[in-house]
């Protein structure tokens, strides 16, 4: 059993013991719905009719619904998809690679940030399907064998990479947070005592009995998945990034995207995760295993990826400055200074200077200001995709062809709907699934508990009441 | 005899049971086993519920299934082959193509008797290569969904029977004059058959009225478009003329033009040309020196030069703007007699006057100008019609006759014609729709569209053509002249008339040889002419006479697309970006930047313009650079307000009340007032910036350079290798295409081409290019393949800066370049696309496969040239574009579309094919004939259209073809490809601009 320096903080605060967790966690799962989470639950349900309804527009009259042209051929869809797949990024990094960094405090947040990350990627596929401009042959874009003779996908083309990068990465995603969630299901099945929720979580817990041999086997495939995930970090958003990076656009052909891209997703994703915790935490009163620690950490990742990414937008001034290429140095000046500026300074000021606020503690550990900012970043991601796109497209070569861009009510219906769908997701999963992961948080409850910090003995005294499933005491021991 | 071996369906048949014979004449002889109801209702014959469900789910199925079916559409199969008629192959009728001044000696394209589109007649002279952007949207009139259908009498539809009936009485005790009211007709035929119509009238009257009149021309000539020939003009100075748009005779002079302005290395020598105007015409826009200049002060600049040139009258006070390059005009075109040419737009008979005494003062007369052949095409006497106008009113007409004239919507005096029209007994008109006049008529003989009619036309002294019909007439229309024959008594039809009439002119032998290779061929241009002139016009002394100079003068203009209205309904003219503004759908009050920045005015501000008669009409303002200062411009031909134009409804204002009426004279200039009214109506236009941004996407330079270099006149881009500087196109990850068979490929020239738009419709038409409207070209989508991007210099600064490069220079110069896609052989677009639905071809085309497209838009995100269009609609059967896109949308309108085309489905991107129909067209022909195909044989609609040879399209693997020695010949002096750094490497090649700068 690893040992944990007592001069850490600790990750489970409030002297929790094993059953109180199971307790804790179960609570909203087994209870009446709580009003707030209705009333949030109706609001999402708005939303989601939005989504439809606009999706409708678009798919019964087409894409001209939205207010592209022909010189903008991609705005807020590409937008949205972008900073979805972004958001998504912070759940696999916190799952997988934090997993195999061994970052214990990850164990409470993981299976939320997991949730988002697939209910993120649901949304940004939306849009690559809804994009097109006959979304109803959008399997043409995969490899399949057919009948139109010898017909088969472009592999040259980023799009065509995107397909593969976005179908693997929500595949292993929802494996990866559905094995997770197998012994959790496991403990609720248990608990249950309506004859349909006893049935609905004995399919999802697939049978899971909690034997020495089933735990072996849960934290195998665990590792072998956070292994398989951590490289998507790194490729999704590569993926993502050459779409812009291998064309010929000046403002898109930029060779540093890869890695700009991965630090932005990471970025947008955590201040997501943040803005997402510290609502849930408060209203499933989770405030002992979120803790502030919890927030210190993600907020100083934060700090990190944000000046990676403010480097990147300096580093691409630099670069197109140094080009002497004068397209490349016209499409970051109308960046700045074009039509579109205000975008560009609103990207600025969330993404780069926002961020730097962590540099002192007590913002750090607030959590007013952490979700003031939280905010402040996802706006200003949202507006990083859109002033890639749009500026870039908006004024490239030839001059006559120069246009602006200005979105349609559907454009936002859809943007809103997608949240509408997130939403709608996630309040679901709050509600019928374990919030956190409670076998993770049992696992490490002895070495990192405010009450492994006072007394251990405490702990044994709660052993017998441990449910059937919580092993963790046999694995450790 | 062999036993034949037998078969059997079963044991049953082979048993022959009587129960099997019973049934064995039933295809199935099982049956559903559904027990019917006996009669008495028993129990045992009530229908079970197993057999309840089988029967309700046949019903359910069964109506379904017929639910789904799709509307009959009916095609009707030609039960006997016509002759001639071959299906999917396309046949061509000469033809000519003339309406208000334009004309046109074309070829008519018809698949399976339907026409479809129209080309140039390379058989005639005066108009062998290219067409007026008009003449090519012609085609459309025939398939007007909102021409009259039978003839009307009191607006009522009627039996011809019953007109003819009611009109020979009328006529018959008609008292008063009688007179006929037309446009110009260069018909000889026509025009002597109004004659023998008129003849039996006690007094009768033929009067001729152009809507953009050139009265003051006519008066000064003799009655008579003067014979210009550019051609052999080596300095030409226009004043207000915007010969190659739209003034007289656009499409015969801008070849003329053309013609001195091409240049080649082995003969660098170019024609100068000095334009002074007011707005920036299409003209102005390709002068070497343009100086804007007032209405007002037209008269003096024409005065200068006639005093500068004859030596007489006196100069007096010149416009200071004007000074230098008058001094300029005034010593070359001294030095160049015999090779000069002066002309004005001006309808003021002494200014007219002034000038043709320039002209003959420099010589011109049998050089420059040719006074064998002048030109017929404006005949209208403005006098003539002002008095028929107060004759009305005094109510001495008895009977007026409206033929191709709507002086309601396009005459100044409109209020009079309508008074005047309600003291005339009868009133016939032969519009094809309920237009503004006609409404008053009391009988509507609906005319045929000239694609169902025969017509012979003089144009120009001795240079006779043909109009043929190509199908049967649509509806039950009647040719204007079988009407006038027939109310006239004289019987017969006009088709003999005709021929009778050009029996005169036959040549000796079987006439029927003879007519027959008249009509095939579409013209006969011998020197034959058939036309008479009565010059009813009174000579004026030559005195300019001056506008009156005002705080703000309007000028009325035409467009090149819609002219003065007559074809406002016409989607593809609509849609058409004007060759200047860019602007589509609608007309507005054009001013200058400075102008606008001094009244506080923005683009897209909706003005009050008060007219010197007090009448308003309100129209938004649109920003023209090289628009004089302190004078606004506005397009003619918008305003309709009938219904019998719905694509033209309320689009822009009718602003003829602008226009003046002094002595007879009509003046296309008048005093304004501007108000803001707080309204804002935004302009439609498909380009929105104006400026080059200093990027070498054209390349210019001028005369004296390329005299004296002309390796060094054109930019080419080298990238710095580790091997030093090299073409972009020898660096390369890739393999490049190998092209074993063709190579397609287009020059463009950037001198040549004047930036008439005349291809944008060309291949709007060929290529089935919808049209989506004021709204959708607002949202900027409109579907365009080529396009015409029309740059202005910016203002001259010194640090350049992008915030000063934004701005156009007062009296910018400007320069044209078609756009279309480059067909490049590192095609961003192919790489992109996730389906490979766009790829190139074995033969240098970039492909675009609509049933492939999933419509992701990457290949158009990735175009540097920005000339993919995404279908953002369904924009066929979809009422949301019924009115613009009629072509699409209505059984009638279908008729025009191409059927070697596809309509693209919606969702779907599309673009320049380089009219790979045509290329696989001309390919089957050459294989059939087992040979290669000839160069000229493959040509691009653009390039067919093209009234001055800019565009040349052909296979640059075929040493022999017009486009590889061009190549060959241009490369390293005006040979460039656009963006060539990016090494997309493009099959079109431009040619640099060359201007003529002193």
């Amino acid at each position: 059993m690893q040992h944990v320096s007592p001069i850490r903080e600790p990750l489970v605060t409030g002297g929790k013991t094993y059953h109180d967790i199971t307790e804790d966690v179960c609570r909203q799962v087994e209870a009446k719905p709580n009003p707030r989470w209705a009333a949030a639950f109706a609001i999402s349900l708005v939303g989601l009719a939005i989504f439809f309804y606009s999706v409708y527009r678009t798919l019964w009259f087409g894409i001209g619904e939205w207010g592209l042209n022909k010189t903008v051929g991609w705005a807020w869809d590409i937008t949205n998809f972008v900073w979805w797949v972004g958001i998504g990024h912070a759940g696999t990094l916190i799952s997988a690679v934090l997993l195999l960094f061994r970052q214990k405090w990850r164990s409470s947040i993981n299976r939320a940030a997991e949730a988002m990350t697939i209910f993120a990627v649901i949304c940004a596929a939306m849009f690559p399907v809804l994009h097109m401009g006959r979304p109803w042959l959008a399997y043409w874009v995969l490899p399949l064998p057919n009948t139109f003779g010898s017909l088969w996908v472009n592999f040259n083309s980023p799009l065509l990479w995107d397909v593969f990068a976005i179908s693997t990465y929500f595949s292993v995603s929802l494996v990866f947070w559905y094995i997770g969630l197998i012994p959790d299901f496991a403990t609720i099945r248990d608990r249950a005592t309506g004859p349909i929720a006893r049935r609905a979580y004995s399919v999802l817990s697939m049978g899971w009995t909690g034997s020495a041999k089933a735990w072996s086997r849960y934290e195998t495939v665990s590792l072998i998945l956070a292994g398989v995930a951590t490289p998507l970090v790194l490729s999704v958003h590569t993926i993502v990034s050459m779409d812009f990076a291998t064309s010929v656009i000046p403002g898109w052909h930029t060779t540093i995207f890869p890695p700009y891209f991965v630090a932005g997703a990471i970025f947008s994703g955590f201040a997501m995760v943040l803005t997402l915790m510290i609502i849930t935490r408060k209203v499933f009163h989770l405030e002992d295993y979120i803790t502030i620690e919890h927030v210190e950490s993600m907020n100083k990742v934060i700090i990190t990826t944000g000046s990676i990414v403010g480097v990147a937008y300096t580093t691409e001034f630099f670069i197109a400055w140094y080009s002497g290429v004068a397209y490349e140095q016209y499409a970051f000046l109308n960046r700045a200074f074009g039509p579109y500026w205000w975008a560009y300074w609103s990207m600025m000021t969330c993404n780069v200077i926002t961020p730097q606020l962590f540099w002192f503690r007590s913002i750090r550990r607030s959590l007013t200001a952490t979700f003031i900012i939280s905010i402040f970043v996802n706006i200003g991601m949202w507006f990083e995709r859109f002033v890639i796109i749009v500026t870039s497209l908006h004024r490239d070569y030839l001059p006559s062809s120069w246009a602006m861009f200005s979105p349609t009510m559907i454009d936002v219906g859809i943007y809103v709907g997608t949240f509408g769908l997130f939403f709608t997701l996630f309040f679901l999963f709050v509600k019928f699934f374990p919030v956190v992961n409670m076998a993770e948080v049992k696992a490490i409850l002895k070495s990192s508990s405010e009450v492994t910090h006072t007394s251990a003995d405490t702990m044994h005294g709660t052993e017998k009441e441990l449910n059937t499933n919580t092993h963790t005491h046999h694995r450790h021991e | 005899m062999q036993d034949r071996i037998k078969y059997w369906r079963g044991i049953e048949e082979l048993e022959n049971t009587p129960e099997f014979a019973k049934h064995a004449h039933n295809e199935f002889p099982e049956f559903l086993p559904v027990k019917e109801t006996s009669a008495d209702g028993s129990s045992s014959g009530k229908t079970k519920r197993r057999d309840f469900l089988k029967l309700m789910g046949f019903s359910v199925a069964a109506v379904s299934l017929a639910s789904c079916e799709a509307p009959v559409r009916k095609a009707i199969p030609y039960l006997n082959k016509p002759v001639d008629v071959e299906p999917g192959v396309a046949n061509w009728y000469a033809s000519t193509y003339f309406q208000n001044g334009n004309y046109n000696s074309i070829l008519i394209k018809t698949r399976e008797g339907r026409p479809i589109k129209i080309e140039p007649n390379p058989s005639s002279k005066l108009t062998p290569t290219g067409t007026s952007a008009r003449a090519q949207a012609s085609v459309l009139g025939v398939y007007d969904i909102n021409r009259l259908r039978t003839p009307l009498i009191k607006g009522k539809e009627a039996e011809w029977e019953q007109v003819d009936k009611e009109i020979k009485a009328r006529l018959g005790s008609v008292t008063g004059k009688v007179a006929i009211v037309s446009s110009t007709i260069i018909s000889p035929s026509t025009q002597q058959l109004i004659k023998e119509f008129g003849a039996r009238f006690g007094s009768f009257e033929h009067v001729t009225y152009d809507a953009n009149s050139a009265s003051g021309l006519l008066s000064a000539n003799g009655g008579v478009v003067p014979g210009y020939d550019f051609s052999k003009a080596q300095v030409i100075v226009s004043v207000g003329a915007d010969f190659l748009g739209t003034w007289i005779a656009p499409i015969p002079f801008a070849k003329q033009y053309i013609k001195n302005r091409k240049v080649t290395s082995g003969n660098p020598n170019m024609s100068r040309h000095i334009q002074f105007e007011t707005a920036l015409s299409l003209t102005g826009a390709n002068a070497d020196v343009r100086v804007p200049i007032k209405p007002s002060e037209e008269a003096a600049v024409i005065t200068a030069l006639y005093n500068g040139i004859t030596g007489q009258g006196s100069a007096g006070n010149t416009p200071a703007a004007a000074t230098k390059a008058l001094a300029s005009a005034i010593k070359e075109l001294k030095a160049n007699q015999g090779k000069a040419l002066v002309v004005s737009g001006s309808n003021d008979a002494g200014t007219q006057a002034m000038v043709a005494a320039i002209n003959s003062a420099l010589g011109a007369e049998g050089t420059t100008i040719d006074t064998n052949a002048p030109y017929y095409v404006k005949q209208g006497n403005d006098a003539a019609m002002i008095r028929l106008v107060n004759e009305m009113n005094t109510g001495t007409v008895g009977a007026v006759f409206f033929y191709n004239a709507n002086p309601v919507y396009d005459h100044p005096l409109s209020a009079k014609v309508v008074s005047g029209l309600k003291k005339v007994p009868l009133k016939v008109s032969f519009s094809d729709r309920v237009e503004e006049t006609s409404a008053l008529a009391d009988y509507i003989a609906p005319d045929h569209n000239y694609l169902e009619s025969w017509n012979d036309n003089e144009p120009r002294k001795g240079y006779l053509s043909l109009t043929q019909p190509v199908l049967t007439p649509i509806f039950l229309t009647r040719q204007m002249q079988d009407s006038l024959l027939n109310w006239s008594g004289a019987g017969g039809n006009f088709y003999e008339y005709i021929r009778n009439n050009w029996r005169k002119i036959a040549s000796a032998g079987d006439f029927n040889k003879f007519w027959e290779q008249a009509v095939h061929d579409g013209v006969l241009e011998n020197g034959t002419s058939m036309m008479t002139v009565n010059n009813t016009f009174t000579a004026a002394s030559p005195v300019a006479k001056p506008v009156k100079a005002a705080a703000i003068e309007a000028v009325l203009y035409e467009k090149v697309a819609i002219g003065t209205g007559d074809n406002s309904n016409n989607p593809w003219l609509q849609e058409m970006g004007d060759p200047i503004s860019k602007a589509t759908w609608g007309n507005y009050v054009a001013m200058s930047q400075k102008m606008s920045e001094e009244m506080e005015i923005v683009q897209g501000e909706v003005l009050k313009v008060t007219t010197a008669n007090g009448t308003t009409f309100e129209l938004p303002m649109l920003v023209q650079p090289g628009q004089a200062q302190g004078t606004v411009a506005i397009a003619l031909g918008y305003g309709r307000t009938i219904d019998s134009m719905p694509v033209a409804k309320n689009v822009g204002a009718n602003a003829l009340a602008v226009a003046t009426v002094i002595d007879n004279t009509i003046l296309y200039t008048g005093p304004v007032t501007l108000e803001k009214t707080g309204a804002t109506s935004p302009i439609a236009q498909v380009q929105t910036h104006h400026t080059i941004m200093d990027r070498l996407v054209v390349q210019e330079s001028t005369l004296a350079k390329y005299k004296e270099n002309p390796k060094e006149v054109t930019e080419y881009i080298r990238l710095a290798t580790h091997e030093g500087p090299a073409k972009p196109a020898t660096i390369s990850l890739w393999d490049d295409y190998e092209y074993k068979n063709h190579h397609w490929g287009m020059v463009i020239d950037l001198n040549s081409c004047i930036g008439c738009g005349a291809c944008t419709v060309s291949c709007h038409i060929e290529n089935n290019v919808p049209v989506v409207g004021k709204a959708e070209v607002l949202n900027r989508r409109d579907m365009h393949w080529m396009r015409i991007d029309r740059y202005y210099s910016a203002v001259e600064h010194e640090e350049k800066d992008y915030e000063t490069m934004e701005h156009p220079a007062e009296n910018p110069s400007v320069v044209f370049q078609p756009m279309m896609c480059q067909h490049c052989n590192h095609a961003p677009c192919e790489t992109v696309c996730p389906v490979a639905a766009t790829m190139h071809s074995s033969e240098g085309i970039n492909q675009m496969v609509y049933n492939r497209c999933v419509g992701t838009r990457y290949c158009a995100n990735n175009c540097p040239y920005k000339v993919r269009r995404f279908n953002w609609f369904a924009y066929f059967n979809n009422d949301k574009f019924a009115t613009e896109n009629y072509m699409m949308n209505s059984d009638l309108g279908k008729m025009v579309l191409n059927p070697d085309v596809t309509v693209r489905a919606r969702g779907v991107m599309e673009k320049c094919s380089f009219c790979v129909q045509r290329v696989q067209l001309a390919k089957l022909e050459a294989k059939r004939e087992n040979r290669r195909p000839k160069d000229g044989e493959v040509v691009s609609a653009c390039a067919q259209s093209c009234p001055t040879e800019a565009i040349v399209f052909g296979d640059m693997k075929d040493p022999e073809s017009r486009i590889s020695q061009i190549l060959e010949r241009e490369q390293g002096e005006r040979a460039f490809h656009v963006l060539e750094e990016l090494n997309v490497q493009p099959n079109v090649t431009y040619l640099t601009k060359i201007r003529n700068l002193a």
